[in-house]
Formats: C-alpha cells, sequence, structure tokens
C-alpha cells in the first residue's frame, strides 16, 4: 500500500517506517516534556512505552495524533508530516485511532450509535455499510447483545472495547492507545488487553503507552522505556526485560516487577 | 357556551363582578387575540434565545480574541442594563435604521413593533443563555471532546454532534429558569404598543371599567402559563435523560 | 504553577517583611514569589474579568452614537452631544426641589428592596415552618409572586391600591412612586424568600442534628446556628437581585411615575423629537444604569469568591 504524502514528497511504501518519529522536542511553557525522542514503528508491529508518570509517553502518541503540536522535531505517519502547518487533520485522523484513558464514549448515544458516528458524519459513508461493520466490530471486541445499551449502563471494560470499535470504524491504519486500562478495575482489564492483542495478532500496527507488563511482554515486538523526556533503554521483550543495560531501567524495573 | 355565559352575566347582575369576555362575542374575541399574541411572541422570543444563546456559547470558544471580548461584552451589556430600555432602544433607535415601506399614506418599517419586541427580547435573553450554554460546555469533561477530535470531527462539528448536546443537558435546569424569566419579561412589549394580552387587558378595561377582574384573568393567564412552561421543561428534561449519565 | 509557597517552611520573615531564607539555592525562587505578589496585588484579582474592554464598549455606543448623530445635525440646532450636557440634569434628578427621575428609580430600588427583604425573610422562614398550613400558606405566596410578571404586579397595584390611606385621625397620601415601591416589593419579596429558603436546606443537615443534641430549641438553631452561616451564602443572589430589581424600576415610566425613562422621553418631545437625539438619549439611559449596575455585580462575583475560599 503506498500514499502519497500531504507535502507533495515521495509516496510512502509499506518497507518504509509506518511510523516515524525523529527527534522530537516539546514543551509546555518552560516546563520541557519531550527532549529529542525518535523511534521507528514499522507496519505490523506493536510497541509497547513504558516509563515513570511525567516522562512524556502520553505527551509523545499525542504528538503522533496531532493533539499536541511539537516544537522541534519530525512525526511522519505514513509519509505525512505532523508537525506541517499545513497538515489536513483529517486525513491524519482517517490514519490513526486512538483510545484514550477516560470518559472517552459520548454518553448520549447508544454503543452502536458511538461505533457508526464518525464513518457517517465524519467520512460521509453509507449509513447501511457503516452498520454492518459496526455490528461486526461490536462481534469482535465480543460485546454482542450490547448494542443499544448507553455508555452508561456498561462497565468500564465493556466501554473501553465500544471505544476500541469506535476507532476501528474509521480504518485505521495505525491504532494509539494511552493507558487505557490505568482507570479499570483488575477483573475488566484482562477483557481489554485480550481485545488488543487479538487485533495486534491481525496485524495492525498498534503504539500502546501502558502499565502492563506481562503485556507487553507478550504481546510486543519492541518496548520503549522513557524517563524525563528521552528514551534511555530499548529492545525486544527478551532484551528489555531480562537483559536491561541502563540503571533507570533497571531500577524501574525492579520497582515495577 | 351559553351556559358559562348565562353564568357570567348573571355574576354581573347580582354582584357586580364583570367578566365582560365570557359573555359578550366582542369582547370574548379580543381576548383570543391578545392570548394568541402574548403566545406568539413569547414562542418567537424563546426561540431567538436559544439560538442566540447557541452561537454565543460557541462563539465563546472562538481562537479570536476579538470575537470572544465582543461576546463578554454584549453579555455584560444586556445583563447591567434595563430590559425595559433595550426594548425601547430596539425600537425607537434601531426601529428608524431600517427601511420603510409606504403602507398607505404612512411609513411603516419593515420590522414592526412585535418583531423589534422579538429581537430585544431575543437578545436580552440570550445573553444569559450564553452564560448558561457555557457553563454546560465547560462541564463536558476534556477527554470527550479530545475523543470527538481524534476521530476526525471538525470544532463545528464536534460542538453539534457532541459537545452541545451533552452541554445541553447539563444546563436545563439553569435554562428552564431563564425561559420562565423570559416569558414573565415578555410583558413589557406592553410599551411599545404590540397588542398582546397585557394590552388587550388594558383596553377592555378601559372600556368596561372593571379592572379587578381583568387583572384576576391576567394573573390566571401568566401564571398558568408558567406552569405549561415549567411543566413542558420538565417533560423535556425526563426525555432528555441519558440512562446511567448524572 | 509554583508560586514558591510550598518554601515557606524553610524561610523566616525578617523585620523590613521581606523573605529571607537560609538556604542559597531557593533564593531564585523567593524572588519569582515576591514578584508574584506585587503582581498580584498591583492587578487585584481580577484575573477572570476584562474590566476595561467593558468599559470600551459602553464608550464606543456612545461614540458611535454620538458622532452619526453629531455628522446628522443642521446647521441652527443644538448638537447632540451639548443636548446631552443641558439634559443629563433633568434626566439624572429631575427639576431643582424634587427628587425625580434616575434619582427616583434608585429610591424606590432602595425602599422596595428594604420591605421586600424584611418580607421575604420571614416568608422564606414560614416557609420551613414546622406547621403545614403556615408552610403551604408561604410556599404558595411565594410561588404565586414569583411566576407573575412584574409589569401585571406593578399595574395591579397601581390601579387598586387606594391612592391615600384614612386613618380617621390622619390622612396618609400615598404618591406614585410609593405604589411603585409597593408594587416592586412583592416579586422582590418572592425571590428573597426563595433564596432565603435555598440558602437554609443547603446546610448539612449535621448542623440541625447537633445542635438538637445540644438541647437547642429550635428557634435558638435557627437564630445563632443556622441563619449566621446562611447569611453569607445569601448575600450574592441578594445583590443580584438587587440589580435585577433596579433595572426593573423603568417599568414604572409606563405608570407615570416620573423616573428616568419618563424624563427623557420628555426631554426629546422638548427638543422637537429630532431623529438624530433619538439614539444618544437612550444610549445615555443604557449608560447611567450600566455604570450604576455594573460595579456591583462585580462587587458581588467578587464577594462570592472570598466567601468560597474561606468555606
Amino acid at each position: 500500500m503506498s500514499e502519497i504524502s500531504s507535502n507533495g514528497g515521495a509516496a510512502w511504501t509499506s518497507d518504509q517506517p509506518m511510523v516515524s518519529i525523529k527527534d522530537v522536542h516539546k514543551s509546555f511553557g518552560d516546563l520541557k516534556v519531550l527532549n529529542g525522542i525518535s523511534m521507528d514503528v514499522m507496519k505490523g508491529e506493536c510497541i509497547c512505552i513504558i516509563g515513570p508518570s511525567g516522562s512524556g509517553k502520553s505527551t509523545l502518541i499525542r504528538c503522533v495524533n496531532a493533539l499536541n503540536d511539537v516544537q522541534q522535531g519530525s512525526i511522519l505517519v505514513e509519509g505525512l508530516e505532523v508537525n506541517d502547518p499545513g497538515l489536513d487533520k483529517l486525513e491524519l485522523r482517517k490514519k490513526v485511532g486512538m483510545v484514550f484513558q477516560q470518559y472517552n464514549l459520548f454518553p448520549h448515544k447508544t454503543a452502536i450509535q458511538n461505533i457508526m458516528m464518525a464513518p457517517i458524519q465524519v467520512l460521509k459513508q453509507d449509513e447501511k455499510e457503516v452498520e454492518e461493520r459496526a455490528r461486526m466490530l461490536v462481534k469482535k471486541v465480543r460485546l454482542e447483545g450490547k448494542e443499544d445499551s448507553y455508555p452508561g449502563e456498561l462497565s468500564g471494560g465493556q466501554q473501553q472495547r465500544v471505544a476500541i470499535a469506535r476507532s476501528l470504524a474509521m480504518t485505521p491504519d495505525v491504532m494509539l492507545f494511552d493507558e487505557v486500562t490505568a482507570a479499570l478495575d483488575p477483573e475488566t482489564v484482562k477483557e481489554v488487553l485480550v481485545t488488543i492483542q487479538d487485533l495486534a495478532e491481525e496485524g495492525m500496527t498498534c503504539i500502546l503507552v501502558t502499565h502492563e507488563m506481562g503485556f507487553a511482554r507478550e504481546v510486543a515486538n519492541h518496548i520503549y522505556f522513557t524517563d524525563r523526556g528521552i528514551i534511555v533503554e530499548h529492545g525486544t521483550p527478551a532484551t528489555f526485560f531480562d537483559d536491561a543495560k541502563d540503571p533507570r531501567t533497571k531500577e524501574f524495573l525492579s520497582q515495577i516487577l | 357556551m351559553e351556559l358559562i355565559a348565562g353564568f357570567f352575566r348573571e355574576l354581573y347582575d347580582n354582584t357586580g363582578w364583570n367578566f365582560v369576555f365570557l359573555y359578550e362575542q366582542y369582547e370574548y374575541d379580543r381576548v383570543l387575540e391578545g392570548m394568541w399574541v402574548s403566545i406568539k411572541l413569547i414562542v418567537a422570543s424563546l426561540i431567538f434565545s436559544l439560538v442566540v444563546g447557541f452561537i454565543g456559547a460557541w462563539a465563546q470558544g472562538a481562537n479570536s480574541r476579538i470575537v470572544r471580548y465582543g461576546i463578554a461584552g454584549y453579555i455584560q451589556l444586556f445583563r447591567n442594563t434595563p430590559p425595559f430600555v433595550q426594548i425601547l432602544f430596539f425600537y425607537f433607535v434601531l426601529g428608524n435604521l431600517i427601511p420603510t415601506y409606504d403602507a398607505g399614506g404612512y411609513q411603516e418599517g419593515y420590522i414592526d413593533s412585535f418583531g423589534w419586541a422579538v429581537i430585544s427580547l431575543g437578545f436580552f435573553a440570550g445573553a444569559f443563555n450564553t452564560e448558561i450554554f457555557r457553563s454546560g460546555i465547560e462541564a463536558v469533561p476534556e477527554s470527550t471532546r479530545e475523543a470527538a477530535e481524534a476521530l476526525g470531527y471538525t470544532r463545528l462539528q464536534s460542538y453539534m454532534h457532541v459537545i452541545f448536546p451533552l452541554a445541553f443537558r447539563v444546563c436545563l435546569p439553569a435554562l428552564n429558569n431563564n425561559l420562565v424569566n423570559l416569558l414573565k419579561t415578555t410583558t413589557l412589549a406592553y410599551g411599545i404598543a404590540v397588542p398582546e394580552m397585557m394590552y388587550t387587558a388594558n383596553q377592555i378595561w378601559s372600556d368596561n371599567v372593571n379592572v379587578s377582574e381583568m387583572m384576576i384573568f391576567l394573573f390566571f393567564f401568566y401564571v398558568g402559563l408558567v406552569a405549561v412552561l415549567v411543566y413542558g421543561m420538565h417533560k423535556w428534561e425526563k426525555s432528555m435523560k441519558i440512562p446511567g449519565y448524572g | 504553577m509554583d508560586t514558591g509557597k510550598g518554601m515557606r517552611n524553610n524561610s523566616m520573615s525578617s523585620a523590613d517583611g521581606s523573605i529571607a531564607t537560609d538556604m542559597p539555592v531557593l533564593l531564585p525562587v523567593v524572588e519569582q514569589s515576591r514578584q508574584a505578589a506585587l503582581i498580584e496585588r498591583r492587578e487585584g484579582t481580577y484575573r477572570l474579568n476584562m474590566q476595561p474592554r467593558h468599559a470600551l464598549w459602553v464608550v464606543v455606543i456612545f461614540i458611535v452614537a454620538g458622532a452619526t448623530a453629531q455628522a446628522a445635525t443642521p446647521e441652527g440646532l443644538i448638537s447632540p452631544m451639548a443636548a446631552i450636557f443641558k439634559w443629563a440634569p433633568f434626566i439624572l434628578w429631575g427639576p431643582e426641589g424634587q427628587l425625580t427621575g434616575f434619582a427616583l428609580n434608585l429610591i424606590i430600588s432602595f425602599f422596595a428592596m428594604l420591605i421586600g427583604t424584611v418580607a421575604g425573610v420571614a416568608l422564606g422562614l414560614m416557609q420551613i415552618s414546622l406547621l403545614l398550613p403556615v408552610r403551604r400558606g408561604s410556599w404558595l405566596v411565594t410561588q404565586f409572586f414569583r411566576n407573575s410578571p412584574w409589569l401585571v404586579l406593578l399595574f395591579t397595584i397601581m390601579l387598586l391600591f387606594p391612592f391615600e390611606i384614612d386613618l380617621g385621625f390622619v390622612v396618609i397620601p400615598i404618591p406614585d412612586w410609593m405604589k411603585a415601591v409597593i408594587g416592586f416589593s412583592l416579586p422582590v419579596m418572592a425571590n428573597i424568600s426563595e433564596v432565603v429558603r435555598g440558602a437554609v436546606i443547603s446546610l448539612p443537615s449535621g448542623q440541625w442534628e447537633s445542635a438538637e443534641s445540644l438541647a437547642f430549641t429550635r428557634r435558638q438553631t435557627l437564630w445563632m446556628i443556622i441563619l449566621p452561616q446562611c447569611v453569607k451564602r445569601m448575600i450574592p443572589p441578594w445583590i443580584n437581585w438587587y440589580c435585577i430589581l433596579a433595572m426593573a424600576t423603568p417599568i414604572s415610566s409606563i405608570m407615570g411615575v416620573e423616573e428616568s425613562v419618563t424624563f427623557t422621553a420628555q426631554a426629546l418631545n422638548a427638543e422637537g423629537d429630532r431623529p438624530e437625539l433619538i439614539p444618544v438619549f437612550y444610549a445615555f439611559l443604557l449608560i447611567i444604569y450600566f455604570v450604576y449596575t455594573y460595579p456591583i455585580a462585580r462587587w458581588s462575583i467578587q464577594l462570592e469568591k472570598k466567601f468560597a475560599v474561606k468555606t
């Protein structure tokens, strides 16, 4: 699959990284949050970003989706430059789906309406098609029977699964997950993680910010550890968990595990 | 009908309580006219004020500083000046500025006193509605807003489909209060000779010298209308209730 | 934002009021917090308000109205600005020897607020009475006067209230403005009653229970414990109702009371109803009310903030 990038550059091909982050710096006023982050995510990879709070992980993936701007550096999503002031945000959001930590769903619409809204109103797709796709997605996230429930009637885990289905309805190429299980109680965390695992195994490119080490070890292709706005260490799960090199990484892992 | 008429005629003969509009066809028609104009006035100003509030609340979140300060200035101006003087200003000052047409010998403006009353009252209540809607909008969690943005909604689209529906539910009680106030304030249209109920009642008691009776009727009329509005808002609030939310 | 407040444990105030500290690394932070305090004192707590801009709007309206009118003035006639200067005293306090015009609006608002508050507090307390008929009756009265249009109430009082009261040994004349005062005090009474009731029921029931367990009578509880706490909560809405009342007083011009709107119309008449003067005079009316009410409204917001912090 190849795409023409928005600034008329070379077309993107699938042997290039799907998401390419180069030397990104970001500050909130005087507070420097990202201090030169670089990483490449290939198509089909599942990446986990872990680290202490305040290390910039959430900010990073929000920057990938243009929810925050960056002061310096470049972020390329399928050849589309996110840091470009002339960026067509709609084009970006067609490629990138995002699931948040809390209060994702629109409380005044049922689950199925939540899933169907954006493709109909934003992408202007045909309602019948969208409904069929939405029902398949509901099945995929194992929430059959709950299509007509309102978010207020669903548990936290069920809501997050609807949120995942909703982002999938836009047929993105990359999915971003920002600590999606952090606000859930332990029993419901599992059902969400299983859903994400299914997605990753089907070949969806995923970038997760998470504290779930077990999930990272089992599902991720690559793990990045951030601290104070830089990537301290990264590697495959095997090298990362068993053979961490940097003392900060080791300290963090010893606290978590 | 004849029974009612007969009863009230007797009442007048025996006690002097003159509810003339209930047994005289002419006065009855006048009262119906007045009631109809009142209801039209109330409904029109209500709707207009809601539209003004909707637009104003959206504009208050605009990126342009001029727009934001403009709206803030509009709100402060309309909240801190007398509504009656506002109506007079709209009718006499702005009324002079609009073009006129020949209505058979004299010049008639394109907007009549009814129209100016609706516009003035709409902006007056709209100022309060803007603040009410604004506080509702601010009650919508930031993450819901971001979720809409992440799905590709533009600012306007997310406002219309996601944020405003939620904000509206939060501010229904305050809106209720404001709309009841608006209903009461519509009587000020009397001052620019809009032929609504108050004005008609005045005409009737000038002809029939039955001030107290007309007053009693007026009270019933307006308090009754308020009751209808409150009931309607209550029903609306119930129908907007989202299971499991708030 | 770090204002250095957390550092107070490590600092000592020196005699001249500046903050001394024994930790050299904190000096920049201390300096920063001192600057911040100076700025706050200079600017006040007007973070949210755009005071200068609002005044700007008012001035803009006046200038636009005045300028367009000025431009349209034919030769030999008095210009709008001069007309305003000429008539302003008349509109503001009426002819010599009486206190009418805008001053009368304010007088009506003061008295109506006074009567309305006293009656409203009484009515509000009746709404929380233990006796059912008192509760029901006062609730009815409150709802009735709350939901009636002010103009209708005014009409009722002005047309049906006697124009003088004959007490046998003395006859008290009741001028129009006094009837207006009574007419306005009725809805104010009803709304204050709701404010009082709302304030009382907003106090946690624990207050009543602990007073009861200390063997206070209901009346003692009310006057010594509940109401003093309610006063704070009632002040901002009370001020708000005063502003609403002050801005409702022009309605009395419909009934012929000699106040600001009546005199503005008379002044325009005296100047021959020239169309250039109309915007300026009405803008002037709007402005005097704005200038009177806006500071009061801002003050009530300040009070609200002050009270909110303490609780």
